[in-house]
Protein backbone atom coordinates (compact mmCIF):
# COMPACT_ATOMS: atom_id res chain seq x y z
CA UNK A 1 0.00 0.00 0.00
CA UNK A 2 1.11 3.63 -0.75
CA UNK A 3 1.34 6.21 1.56
CA UNK A 4 -2.12 8.38 1.37
CA UNK A 5 -1.13 12.04 1.02
CA UNK A 6 -3.13 15.00 -0.50
CA UNK A 7 -0.46 17.12 -2.95
CA UNK A 8 -0.69 19.33 -5.63
CA UNK A 9 0.53 18.30 -9.19
CA UNK A 10 3.40 20.73 -8.53
CA UNK A 11 4.08 19.45 -5.61
CA UNK A 12 3.78 15.72 -6.41
CA UNK A 13 6.18 16.34 -9.07
CA UNK A 14 8.72 17.47 -6.81
CA UNK A 15 8.35 15.39 -4.04
CA UNK A 16 8.75 12.69 -7.11
CA UNK A 17 12.27 14.30 -7.47
CA UNK A 18 13.58 14.32 -4.00
CA UNK A 19 12.95 10.59 -3.97
CA UNK A 20 14.84 9.93 -6.88
CA UNK A 21 17.59 12.67 -5.62
CA UNK A 22 18.81 13.34 -9.27
CA UNK A 23 22.46 14.87 -9.72
CA UNK A 24 21.94 18.47 -11.12
CA UNK A 25 18.90 20.42 -11.68
CA UNK A 26 19.10 23.83 -13.87
CA UNK A 27 15.94 25.48 -13.66
CA UNK A 28 14.59 29.14 -14.34
CA UNK A 29 11.40 30.16 -13.01
CA UNK A 30 7.99 30.81 -15.49
CA UNK A 31 4.33 30.41 -14.02
CA UNK A 32 2.88 27.76 -13.39
CA UNK A 33 5.74 25.73 -13.02
CA UNK A 34 7.43 27.87 -10.74
CA UNK A 35 7.04 25.78 -7.53
CA UNK A 36 8.31 22.73 -9.15
CA UNK A 37 12.40 24.25 -8.33
CA UNK A 38 10.85 26.15 -5.49
CA UNK A 39 10.23 23.40 -3.30
CA UNK A 40 13.23 21.34 -4.87
CA UNK A 41 15.67 24.22 -4.01
CA UNK A 42 14.38 23.56 -0.30
CA UNK A 43 14.81 19.99 -0.51
CA UNK A 44 18.48 21.52 -1.41
CA UNK A 45 18.93 23.52 0.92
CA UNK A 46 17.75 21.62 4.02
CA UNK A 47 20.51 18.65 2.86
CA UNK A 48 17.13 16.07 1.75
CA UNK A 49 18.67 15.90 -1.54
CA UNK A 50 22.49 16.03 -2.58
CA UNK A 51 21.44 17.48 -5.66
CA UNK A 52 23.58 20.59 -7.68
CA UNK A 53 21.22 22.97 -7.50
CA UNK A 54 22.04 25.73 -10.52
CA UNK A 55 20.06 29.15 -10.43
CA UNK A 56 20.76 30.10 -14.41
CA UNK A 57 19.33 33.38 -15.74
CA UNK A 58 17.13 31.85 -18.42
CA UNK A 59 15.54 28.48 -19.85
CA UNK A 60 17.69 28.32 -23.00
CA UNK A 61 20.79 27.87 -20.15
CA UNK A 62 18.57 25.59 -18.13
CA UNK A 63 18.76 23.64 -20.52
CA UNK A 64 22.35 23.85 -21.90
CA UNK A 65 23.31 23.26 -18.11
CA UNK A 66 21.14 20.29 -17.84
CA UNK A 67 23.01 19.05 -21.52
CA UNK A 68 26.25 19.57 -20.19
CA UNK A 69 25.19 17.68 -16.89
CA UNK A 70 23.52 14.78 -18.93
CA UNK A 71 26.68 14.60 -21.20
CA UNK A 72 29.34 14.33 -18.31
CA UNK A 73 27.35 11.26 -17.13
CA UNK A 74 24.86 13.10 -14.51
CA UNK A 75 21.64 12.51 -14.05
CA UNK A 76 19.56 15.82 -14.71
CA UNK A 77 16.38 17.94 -14.65
CA UNK A 78 14.76 20.89 -14.83
CA UNK A 79 11.14 22.23 -15.25
CA UNK A 80 9.42 24.51 -17.35
CA UNK A 81 6.20 26.39 -18.86
CA UNK A 82 5.00 28.28 -21.71
CA UNK A 83 7.51 31.01 -23.52
CA UNK A 84 10.11 29.53 -20.94
CA UNK A 85 9.77 25.91 -22.67
CA UNK A 86 9.81 27.28 -26.22
CA UNK A 87 13.00 29.03 -25.17
CA UNK A 88 14.35 26.05 -24.77
CA UNK A 89 13.33 24.89 -27.80
CA UNK A 90 17.18 24.90 -29.73
CA UNK A 91 18.68 23.02 -26.75
CA UNK A 92 15.69 20.69 -26.93
CA UNK A 93 16.86 19.53 -30.28
CA UNK A 94 20.68 19.34 -29.04
CA UNK A 95 19.66 17.18 -26.04
CA UNK A 96 17.71 14.64 -28.10
CA UNK A 97 19.89 14.47 -30.80
CA UNK A 98 23.32 14.17 -28.44
CA UNK A 99 21.05 11.35 -26.85
CA UNK A 100 20.74 12.81 -23.43
CA UNK A 101 18.04 11.43 -21.33
CA UNK A 102 17.11 14.32 -19.42
CA UNK A 103 13.80 15.08 -17.89
CA UNK A 104 12.17 18.03 -17.66
CA UNK A 105 8.72 18.42 -16.21
CA UNK A 106 6.42 20.95 -17.77
CA UNK A 107 3.08 22.66 -16.22
CA UNK A 108 1.76 23.43 -19.58
CA UNK A 109 0.40 26.79 -20.38
CA UNK A 110 -0.89 29.04 -23.10
CA UNK A 111 1.99 30.63 -25.23
CA UNK A 112 1.71 34.67 -25.94
CA UNK A 113 -0.04 36.55 -27.23
CA UNK A 114 -2.32 37.78 -26.53
CA UNK A 115 -0.42 36.95 -22.93
CA UNK A 116 -1.70 34.60 -20.70
CA UNK A 117 -0.94 32.39 -17.70
CA UNK A 118 -3.14 29.92 -18.35
CA UNK A 119 -3.87 26.36 -19.22
CA UNK A 120 -3.24 24.84 -22.99
CA UNK A 121 -0.97 22.49 -24.47
CA UNK A 122 0.19 25.17 -27.52
CA UNK A 123 3.60 25.16 -25.65
CA UNK A 124 4.11 21.93 -25.66
CA UNK A 125 3.04 21.03 -29.32
CA UNK A 126 4.76 24.07 -30.25
CA UNK A 127 8.63 21.50 -29.66
CA UNK A 128 6.46 18.16 -30.76
CA UNK A 129 9.14 17.44 -33.13
CA UNK A 130 12.33 17.99 -30.90
CA UNK A 131 12.98 14.44 -30.78
CA UNK A 132 12.07 14.30 -27.03
CA UNK A 133 9.39 11.63 -25.26
CA UNK A 134 6.22 13.29 -24.19
CA UNK A 135 3.98 11.86 -21.57
CA UNK A 136 0.79 13.90 -20.33
CA UNK A 137 -0.44 13.17 -17.08
CA UNK A 138 -4.63 13.61 -16.22
CA UNK A 139 -4.12 14.07 -12.51
CA UNK A 140 -1.41 14.90 -9.67
CA UNK A 141 -1.24 10.85 -9.29
CA UNK A 142 -0.36 10.34 -13.21
CA UNK A 143 2.27 13.55 -12.33
CA UNK A 144 3.78 11.74 -9.79
CA UNK A 145 3.82 8.02 -11.26
CA UNK A 146 4.84 9.35 -14.74
CA UNK A 147 7.72 11.11 -13.23
CA UNK A 148 9.08 7.76 -11.29
CA UNK A 149 9.17 5.84 -14.47
CA UNK A 150 10.18 8.84 -16.60
CA UNK A 151 14.01 8.16 -16.51
CA UNK A 152 13.92 4.25 -16.60
CA UNK A 153 12.25 4.92 -20.16
CA UNK A 154 14.75 8.13 -21.17
CA UNK A 155 17.69 6.02 -20.15
CA UNK A 156 16.52 2.70 -21.67
CA UNK A 157 16.37 4.53 -25.49
CA UNK A 158 19.03 7.33 -24.78
CA UNK A 159 15.93 10.20 -25.26
CA UNK A 160 15.36 12.76 -23.16
CA UNK A 161 11.57 12.61 -21.62
CA UNK A 162 9.54 15.58 -20.76
CA UNK A 163 7.07 14.70 -18.13
CA UNK A 164 3.74 17.13 -18.81
CA UNK A 165 0.65 18.05 -16.61
CA UNK A 166 -1.99 20.80 -17.27
CA UNK A 167 -0.63 23.99 -15.73
CA UNK A 168 -3.22 25.70 -12.79
CA UNK A 169 -5.82 23.00 -13.18
CA UNK A 170 -3.82 20.60 -12.02
CA UNK A 171 -0.57 21.86 -10.69
CA UNK A 172 -2.18 24.07 -8.34
CA UNK A 173 -5.06 21.91 -7.30
CA UNK A 174 -4.74 19.91 -4.20
CA UNK A 175 -5.62 16.24 -4.16
CA UNK A 176 -5.65 13.20 -3.33
CA UNK A 177 -2.30 11.09 -4.01
CA UNK A 178 -1.00 8.05 -2.90
CA UNK A 179 3.07 8.31 -2.82
CA UNK A 180 5.35 5.38 -2.80
CA UNK A 181 8.16 4.84 -0.63
CA UNK A 182 11.24 6.10 -1.39
CA UNK A 183 13.10 2.90 -0.67
CA UNK A 184 10.68 1.34 -3.56
CA UNK A 185 11.19 4.69 -5.62
CA UNK A 186 14.79 4.35 -5.17
CA UNK A 187 15.07 0.61 -5.66
CA UNK A 188 12.57 0.82 -9.35
CA UNK A 189 14.52 4.28 -10.49
CA UNK A 190 17.64 2.48 -10.41
CA UNK A 191 21.02 3.98 -10.57
CA UNK A 192 22.39 5.58 -14.08
CA UNK A 193 24.64 4.20 -15.42
CA UNK A 194 25.51 6.24 -18.92
CA UNK A 195 26.80 3.73 -22.06
CA UNK A 196 29.21 6.63 -22.50
CA UNK A 197 29.95 10.15 -20.85
CA UNK A 198 32.51 12.87 -20.66
CA UNK A 199 33.74 11.62 -17.88
CA UNK A 200 34.75 8.85 -18.33
CA UNK A 201 38.46 8.94 -18.73
CA UNK A 202 38.99 5.25 -20.23
CA UNK A 203 36.89 6.38 -23.22
CA UNK A 204 37.25 9.82 -24.85
CA UNK A 205 34.16 11.15 -26.59
CA UNK A 206 32.77 14.30 -28.28
CA UNK A 207 29.35 15.33 -27.86
CA UNK A 208 27.53 17.29 -30.21
CA UNK A 209 30.14 17.86 -32.64
CA UNK A 210 29.70 19.29 -36.03
CA UNK A 211 27.67 16.56 -38.68
CA UNK A 212 27.85 16.63 -42.42
CA UNK A 213 25.91 15.25 -45.29
CA UNK A 214 28.05 12.35 -44.55
CA UNK A 215 26.27 11.69 -40.96
CA UNK A 216 23.73 14.18 -40.30
CA UNK A 217 20.73 11.84 -41.80
CA UNK A 218 22.19 8.22 -40.14
CA UNK A 219 21.99 9.98 -36.75
CA UNK A 220 18.57 11.48 -37.29
CA UNK A 221 17.63 7.91 -38.27
CA UNK A 222 19.35 6.43 -35.23
CA UNK A 223 16.67 9.29 -33.39
CA UNK A 224 13.83 7.75 -34.98
CA UNK A 225 14.70 4.15 -34.53
CA UNK A 226 14.82 5.05 -30.86
CA UNK A 227 11.56 7.04 -30.68
CA UNK A 228 10.19 3.27 -32.42
CA UNK A 229 11.96 1.23 -29.68
CA UNK A 230 10.26 2.97 -27.00
CA UNK A 231 7.17 2.25 -27.35
CA UNK A 232 7.87 -1.38 -26.02
CA UNK A 233 10.11 -0.13 -23.16
CA UNK A 234 6.69 2.52 -22.10
CA UNK A 235 4.63 -0.03 -21.90
CA UNK A 236 7.26 -2.75 -19.99
CA UNK A 237 7.98 0.21 -18.09
CA UNK A 238 4.69 0.83 -17.25
CA UNK A 239 3.42 -2.93 -16.40
CA UNK A 240 6.49 -2.87 -13.83
CA UNK A 241 5.38 0.13 -12.54
CA UNK A 242 1.77 -1.77 -11.72
CA UNK A 243 3.26 -5.13 -10.55
CA UNK A 244 4.93 -2.01 -7.78
CA UNK A 245 1.77 -0.21 -6.87
CA UNK A 246 -1.20 -1.51 -8.47
CA UNK A 247 -1.45 1.08 -11.07
CA UNK A 248 -0.74 0.14 -14.44
CA UNK A 249 0.39 2.43 -17.48
CA UNK A 250 0.54 2.02 -21.35
CA UNK A 251 0.27 3.99 -24.45
CA UNK A 252 -3.49 5.14 -24.28
CA UNK A 253 -5.99 5.21 -21.61
CA UNK A 254 -9.66 3.12 -23.31
CA UNK A 255 -12.56 4.16 -21.34
CA UNK A 256 -15.73 3.02 -21.78
CA UNK A 257 -14.25 2.10 -25.79
CA UNK A 258 -15.34 -2.14 -26.14
CA UNK A 259 -18.53 -0.56 -27.57
CA UNK A 260 -18.38 2.97 -27.96
CA UNK A 261 -20.44 4.24 -31.18
CA UNK A 262 -19.28 7.66 -30.77
CA UNK A 263 -15.31 8.52 -29.07
CA UNK A 264 -13.18 11.28 -28.49
CA UNK A 265 -9.90 11.29 -28.60
CA UNK A 266 -8.15 13.81 -25.56
CA UNK A 267 -4.94 14.78 -23.56
CA UNK A 268 -4.48 16.13 -19.98
CA UNK A 269 -7.02 16.97 -17.30
CA UNK A 270 -9.60 17.36 -19.44
CA UNK A 271 -9.65 13.27 -19.66
CA UNK A 272 -11.35 13.21 -16.08
CA UNK A 273 -13.97 15.91 -17.00
CA UNK A 274 -14.72 13.71 -20.11
CA UNK A 275 -14.96 10.64 -18.13
CA UNK A 276 -17.97 12.61 -15.72
CA UNK A 277 -19.83 13.18 -19.35
CA UNK A 278 -19.21 9.53 -19.98
CA UNK A 279 -20.50 8.28 -17.31
CA UNK A 280 -23.93 10.36 -17.66
CA UNK A 281 -24.07 9.93 -21.59
CA UNK A 282 -23.83 6.38 -20.59
CA UNK A 283 -26.78 6.43 -18.00
CA UNK A 284 -29.08 7.53 -20.43
CA UNK A 285 -27.91 4.86 -22.97
CA UNK A 286 -25.68 6.68 -25.21
CA UNK A 287 -22.39 4.37 -26.24
CA UNK A 288 -19.85 6.97 -25.47
CA UNK A 289 -16.26 6.21 -24.76
CA UNK A 290 -12.87 7.80 -25.04
CA UNK A 291 -9.02 7.72 -25.70
CA UNK A 292 -6.86 9.08 -23.61
CA UNK A 293 -3.07 9.46 -24.99
CA UNK A 294 -0.84 9.38 -22.28
CA UNK A 295 2.50 8.92 -24.85
CA UNK A 296 1.98 11.83 -27.14
CA UNK A 297 5.50 10.97 -28.28
CA UNK A 298 6.34 7.79 -29.56
CA UNK A 299 2.42 8.50 -31.32
CA UNK A 300 0.46 5.57 -30.12
CA UNK A 301 -1.11 5.56 -33.68
CA UNK A 302 -1.84 1.58 -34.12
CA UNK A 303 -3.14 1.67 -30.84
CA UNK A 304 -5.87 4.73 -31.28
CA UNK A 305 -6.22 3.33 -34.94
CA UNK A 306 -7.15 -0.50 -32.71
CA UNK A 307 -9.35 1.80 -30.24
CA UNK A 308 -11.11 3.99 -32.73
CA UNK A 309 -11.73 1.11 -36.04
CA UNK A 310 -15.28 0.25 -35.27
CA UNK A 311 -17.08 3.83 -33.90
CA UNK A 312 -19.34 5.67 -36.00
CA UNK A 313 -17.86 9.24 -35.69
CA UNK A 314 -15.02 10.37 -32.81
CA UNK A 315 -13.87 13.72 -32.00
CA UNK A 316 -10.02 14.76 -31.72
CA UNK A 317 -9.74 17.24 -29.26
CA UNK A 318 -6.95 19.95 -29.63
CA UNK A 319 -5.86 22.30 -26.47
CA UNK A 320 -3.27 24.15 -29.82
CA UNK A 321 -4.49 25.15 -32.89
CA UNK A 322 -1.55 24.48 -35.96
CA UNK A 323 -3.15 27.51 -37.75
CA UNK A 324 -2.90 25.12 -40.98
CA UNK A 325 -7.15 26.10 -41.63
CA UNK A 326 -7.49 22.69 -41.03
CA UNK A 327 -7.41 21.00 -37.83
CA UNK A 328 -5.69 20.63 -34.65
CA UNK A 329 -1.83 18.80 -34.30
CA UNK A 330 -3.57 15.94 -32.74
CA UNK A 331 -6.81 15.50 -34.88
CA UNK A 332 -3.81 15.63 -38.04
CA UNK A 333 -1.88 12.36 -36.30
CA UNK A 334 -4.85 10.77 -35.53
CA UNK A 335 -6.04 11.16 -38.90
CA UNK A 336 -2.93 9.82 -40.36
CA UNK A 337 -2.98 6.91 -38.04
CA UNK A 338 -6.18 5.75 -39.33
CA UNK A 339 -5.04 6.10 -42.39
CA UNK A 340 -1.85 4.23 -42.30
CA UNK A 341 -4.15 1.41 -40.75
CA UNK A 342 -6.44 1.05 -43.28
CA UNK A 343 -9.29 2.68 -41.09
CA UNK A 344 -11.66 4.82 -43.34
CA UNK A 345 -15.18 3.92 -42.04
CA UNK A 346 -15.34 6.45 -38.82
CA UNK A 347 -15.90 10.12 -39.09
CA UNK A 348 -14.09 12.30 -37.55
CA UNK A 349 -13.48 16.19 -36.78
CA UNK A 350 -11.10 18.83 -35.22
CA UNK A 351 -11.83 20.07 -32.06
CA UNK A 352 -9.69 23.38 -30.63
CA UNK A 353 -11.01 23.64 -27.30
CA UNK A 354 -9.66 24.98 -23.58
CA UNK A 355 -6.89 27.60 -25.01
CA UNK A 356 -5.68 30.02 -22.49
CA UNK A 357 -7.35 28.48 -19.58
CA UNK A 358 -10.70 28.18 -20.70
CA UNK A 359 -12.98 26.28 -18.44
CA UNK A 360 -13.78 22.69 -20.16
CA UNK A 361 -16.72 21.76 -18.28
CA UNK A 362 -18.60 18.31 -17.81
CA UNK A 363 -21.15 20.01 -20.55
CA UNK A 364 -18.66 21.19 -23.04
CA UNK A 365 -17.59 17.24 -23.34
CA UNK A 366 -21.41 16.43 -23.50
CA UNK A 367 -22.14 19.21 -26.51
CA UNK A 368 -19.32 17.26 -28.64
CA UNK A 369 -21.26 14.24 -27.85
CA UNK A 370 -24.29 15.52 -28.94
CA UNK A 371 -22.30 16.66 -32.60
CA UNK A 372 -21.30 13.18 -32.82
CA UNK A 373 -24.36 11.46 -32.29
CA UNK A 374 -25.84 14.05 -35.30
CA UNK A 375 -22.98 12.92 -37.15
CA UNK A 376 -23.11 8.95 -36.79
CA UNK A 377 -26.94 9.09 -37.56
CA UNK A 378 -26.22 11.06 -40.73
CA UNK A 379 -23.05 9.91 -41.87
CA UNK A 380 -22.06 13.56 -42.95
CA UNK A 381 -18.92 15.19 -40.61
CA UNK A 382 -20.22 18.55 -41.89
CA UNK A 383 -17.38 21.29 -41.14
CA UNK A 384 -14.52 18.71 -39.12
CA UNK A 385 -12.74 22.11 -37.77
CA UNK A 386 -14.33 23.78 -34.61
CA UNK A 387 -13.95 25.38 -32.08
CA UNK A 388 -15.37 24.34 -28.68
CA UNK A 389 -16.92 26.83 -26.07
CA UNK A 390 -15.97 29.91 -28.15
CA UNK A 391 -18.35 33.08 -28.62
CA UNK A 392 -18.27 34.31 -32.59
CA UNK B 1 -23.09 14.07 3.86
CA UNK B 2 -23.99 13.59 0.37
CA UNK B 3 -21.66 11.56 -2.15
CA UNK B 4 -20.13 14.66 -3.14
CA UNK B 5 -20.39 18.29 -2.25
CA UNK B 6 -19.03 21.02 -3.82
CA UNK B 7 -18.40 24.88 -2.37
CA UNK B 8 -17.07 27.79 -3.92
CA UNK B 9 -15.34 30.80 -2.05
CA UNK B 10 -15.57 34.19 -2.98
CA UNK B 11 -12.86 36.71 -1.29
CA UNK B 12 -10.76 39.15 -1.84
CA UNK B 13 -6.86 38.78 -2.81
CA UNK B 14 -4.84 38.93 0.02
CA UNK B 15 -7.51 38.02 2.16
CA UNK B 16 -6.85 34.26 2.00
CA UNK B 17 -9.96 32.61 0.32
CA UNK B 18 -7.97 30.26 -1.49
CA UNK B 19 -5.71 29.74 1.88
CA UNK B 20 -9.01 28.55 3.44
CA UNK B 21 -10.13 26.79 0.77
CA UNK B 22 -7.15 24.83 0.85
CA UNK B 23 -7.57 24.24 4.77
CA UNK B 24 -11.14 22.65 4.51
CA UNK B 25 -9.27 20.12 1.91
CA UNK B 26 -6.97 18.87 4.01
CA UNK B 27 -9.74 18.92 7.16
CA UNK B 28 -11.94 16.96 4.73
CA UNK B 29 -9.08 14.79 4.26
CA UNK B 30 -7.83 14.07 7.54
CA UNK B 31 -10.95 12.52 7.84
CA UNK B 32 -10.96 9.98 5.31
CA UNK B 33 -12.48 11.69 2.42
CA UNK B 34 -11.52 12.67 -1.23
CA UNK B 35 -10.45 15.94 -1.79
CA UNK B 36 -9.95 18.95 -4.33
CA UNK B 37 -9.05 22.42 -3.14
CA UNK B 38 -8.14 25.06 -6.21
CA UNK B 39 -8.50 28.66 -6.58
CA UNK B 40 -9.06 30.00 -10.13
CA UNK B 41 -6.01 31.86 -11.35
CA UNK B 42 -5.95 35.41 -13.13
CA UNK B 43 -3.33 38.37 -12.81
CA UNK B 44 -3.21 38.69 -8.92
CA UNK B 45 -3.69 41.80 -6.98
CA UNK B 46 -4.42 42.85 -3.84
CA UNK B 47 -8.01 43.62 -2.81
CA UNK B 48 -9.51 41.98 -6.85
CA UNK B 49 -12.16 39.73 -6.38
CA UNK B 50 -10.44 35.70 -6.30
CA UNK B 51 -13.16 32.50 -6.55
CA UNK B 52 -11.56 28.92 -4.95
CA UNK B 53 -13.38 25.70 -5.39
CA UNK B 54 -13.27 22.60 -3.09
CA UNK B 55 -15.02 18.88 -4.15
CA UNK B 56 -15.06 16.68 -1.31
CA UNK B 57 -16.72 13.34 -1.69
CA UNK B 58 -16.47 9.64 -0.79
CA UNK B 59 -15.17 8.37 -4.31
CA UNK B 60 -12.50 10.04 -6.14
CA UNK B 61 -13.97 12.82 -8.38
CA UNK B 62 -12.28 13.17 -12.00
CA UNK B 63 -13.99 16.30 -12.95
CA UNK B 64 -11.79 19.47 -13.84
CA UNK B 65 -13.53 22.01 -13.85
CA UNK B 66 -14.24 24.94 -12.13
CA UNK B 67 -17.91 24.76 -10.05
CA UNK B 68 -21.13 26.28 -11.73
CA UNK B 69 -23.51 24.68 -9.49
CA UNK B 70 -22.10 25.11 -5.61
CA UNK B 71 -24.09 23.12 -2.72
CA UNK B 72 -22.26 25.93 -0.66
CA UNK B 73 -20.96 29.39 -1.47
CA UNK B 74 -18.54 31.24 1.27
CA UNK B 75 -18.02 34.74 0.96
CA UNK B 76 -15.28 35.96 2.67
CA UNK B 77 -15.74 39.51 1.91
CA UNK B 78 -19.27 40.79 2.58
CA UNK B 79 -18.78 43.82 0.03
CA UNK B 80 -18.19 41.61 -2.98
CA UNK B 81 -22.35 40.76 -2.41
CA UNK B 82 -22.70 43.84 -4.57
CA UNK B 83 -19.84 43.14 -7.25
CA UNK B 84 -19.96 39.42 -7.81
CA UNK B 85 -23.16 36.96 -8.62
CA UNK B 86 -22.25 35.21 -5.48
CA UNK B 87 -25.52 33.03 -5.72
CA UNK B 88 -25.13 31.74 -9.42
CA UNK B 89 -26.25 28.39 -9.57
CA UNK B 90 -26.40 27.82 -5.83
CA UNK B 91 -28.31 24.89 -5.10
CA UNK B 92 -31.54 26.49 -3.07
CA UNK B 93 -30.92 23.05 -0.68
CA UNK B 94 -27.88 24.57 0.10
CA UNK B 95 -26.51 27.87 1.93
CA UNK B 96 -24.78 30.88 1.58
CA UNK B 97 -22.28 31.49 4.47
CA UNK B 98 -20.98 35.58 4.62
CA UNK B 99 -18.86 36.83 6.70
CA UNK B 100 -21.00 40.01 8.24
CA UNK B 101 -21.84 41.51 11.38
CA UNK B 102 -25.56 42.07 9.89
CA UNK B 103 -28.36 39.69 10.46
CA UNK B 104 -29.34 36.68 7.58
CA UNK B 105 -32.99 38.77 7.03
CA UNK B 106 -30.57 42.25 6.45
CA UNK B 107 -28.71 40.09 3.26
CA UNK B 108 -30.78 38.29 1.99
CA UNK B 109 -32.60 41.13 0.00
CA UNK B 110 -29.05 41.68 -1.99
CA UNK B 111 -28.96 37.86 -2.90
CA UNK B 112 -30.87 38.09 -5.87
CA UNK B 113 -34.21 36.24 -5.05
CA UNK B 114 -32.19 33.51 -3.53
CA UNK B 115 -34.81 30.73 -1.90
CA UNK B 116 -32.33 28.81 0.29
CA UNK B 117 -30.72 29.35 3.71
CA UNK B 118 -28.87 32.43 4.25
CA UNK B 119 -25.92 32.12 7.23
CA UNK B 120 -24.01 35.23 8.79
CA UNK B 121 -21.08 35.01 10.67
CA UNK B 122 -19.28 38.09 12.22
CA UNK B 123 -15.53 36.76 11.95
CA UNK B 124 -14.10 39.81 11.43
CA UNK B 125 -14.82 40.65 15.17
CA UNK B 126 -14.21 37.21 16.41
CA UNK B 127 -11.08 37.49 14.49
CA UNK B 128 -10.32 40.58 16.28
CA UNK B 129 -11.38 39.79 20.08
CA UNK B 130 -9.12 36.23 19.79
CA UNK B 131 -6.66 37.02 17.73
CA UNK B 132 -6.50 40.71 18.12
CA UNK B 133 -5.97 40.68 13.68
CA UNK B 134 -8.90 40.52 11.45
CA UNK B 135 -7.72 36.87 10.03
CA UNK B 136 -10.97 35.77 8.63
CA UNK B 137 -10.11 32.37 7.70
CA UNK B 138 -10.24 30.19 10.61
CA UNK B 139 -13.55 31.33 11.60
CA UNK B 140 -14.91 31.26 8.21
CA UNK B 141 -14.09 27.52 7.91
CA UNK B 142 -15.86 26.74 11.57
CA UNK B 143 -18.62 28.18 10.06
CA UNK B 144 -19.20 26.47 6.64
CA UNK B 145 -17.94 22.85 8.53
CA UNK B 146 -20.99 23.61 11.18
CA UNK B 147 -23.30 24.69 8.28
CA UNK B 148 -22.87 22.03 5.70
CA UNK B 149 -21.86 19.28 8.00
CA UNK B 150 -19.02 18.39 5.56
CA UNK B 151 -16.29 17.40 8.40
CA UNK B 152 -18.10 15.72 11.81
CA UNK B 153 -17.63 18.59 14.15
CA UNK B 154 -15.60 16.96 17.03
CA UNK B 155 -13.59 15.47 14.09
CA UNK B 156 -13.10 18.76 12.49
CA UNK B 157 -12.19 20.30 16.26
CA UNK B 158 -9.76 18.02 16.83
CA UNK B 159 -8.02 17.87 13.45
CA UNK B 160 -8.32 21.35 13.76
CA UNK B 161 -6.21 21.30 17.43
CA UNK B 162 -3.44 18.84 16.19
CA UNK B 163 -2.94 21.39 12.82
CA UNK B 164 -2.29 24.61 15.11
CA UNK B 165 -0.51 22.51 17.32
CA UNK B 166 1.72 21.62 14.53
CA UNK B 167 1.37 24.76 12.87
CA UNK B 168 2.73 27.19 15.80
CA UNK B 169 4.81 24.88 18.11
CA UNK B 170 6.65 27.43 19.46
CA UNK B 171 3.21 29.93 19.98
CA UNK B 172 0.90 28.39 22.40
CA UNK B 173 -0.88 31.49 22.62
CA UNK B 174 -1.81 31.47 18.71
CA UNK B 175 -3.30 28.11 19.29
CA UNK B 176 -5.61 28.66 22.07
CA UNK B 177 -6.99 31.90 20.44
CA UNK B 178 -7.62 29.93 17.08
CA UNK B 179 -9.10 26.98 18.80
CA UNK B 180 -11.86 30.00 20.48
CA UNK B 181 -11.89 31.49 17.52
CA UNK B 182 -13.31 28.32 16.02
CA UNK B 183 -15.53 27.21 18.46
CA UNK B 184 -16.84 30.74 18.81
CA UNK B 185 -18.00 31.04 15.10
CA UNK B 186 -19.74 27.56 15.14
CA UNK B 187 -21.50 28.68 17.97
CA UNK B 188 -22.15 32.38 16.59
CA UNK B 189 -23.47 31.39 13.10
CA UNK B 190 -26.70 32.51 12.31
CA UNK B 191 -28.85 30.66 9.91
CA UNK B 192 -32.03 32.73 8.48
Amino acid sequence: MGIRERLSGNEAVAYAMKQINPDVMGAFPITPSTEIPQYFSAYVDNGEVDTEFIAVESEHSAMSTCIGAEAAGCRAISATSSCGLIYMAEMLYVAASDRLPITLAVSCRALSGPININNDHSDVMAVRDAGWLILFAENNQEAYDNYLQAMRIGEAVSLPIMVCQDGFITSHAIENIELEETEKVQAFVGEYQPEHSLLNPKESIAVGPYSTPVYYIETKRQQAQAMMDAKEIIKKVGAEFGQLTGRTYGLIEKYMMDDAEEAIVIIGSSAGTAKEAIRKLRASGKKAGLVKIRAFRPFPAEEIAEALKTVKAFAVMDKADSFNAHCGPLYAETAAALYAQGVSGPKGISYIYGLGGRDVRVESIQHVFGDLETIARTGNAGETYRYLDVRE
Amino acid sequence: MKDMVEIRWHGRGGQGAKTASLLLADAAFNTGKYVQGFPEYGPERMGAPITAYNRISTERSTVHSNIYDPDYVVVVDETLLSAVDVTAGLKKEGAIVINSGKKPEELRPLLKGYQGRVCTIDAGRISEEELGKNFPNTPMLAAIVKVSGVVEESEFIKDMEASFQHKFAAKPQVIEGNMRALKRSMEEVQEG
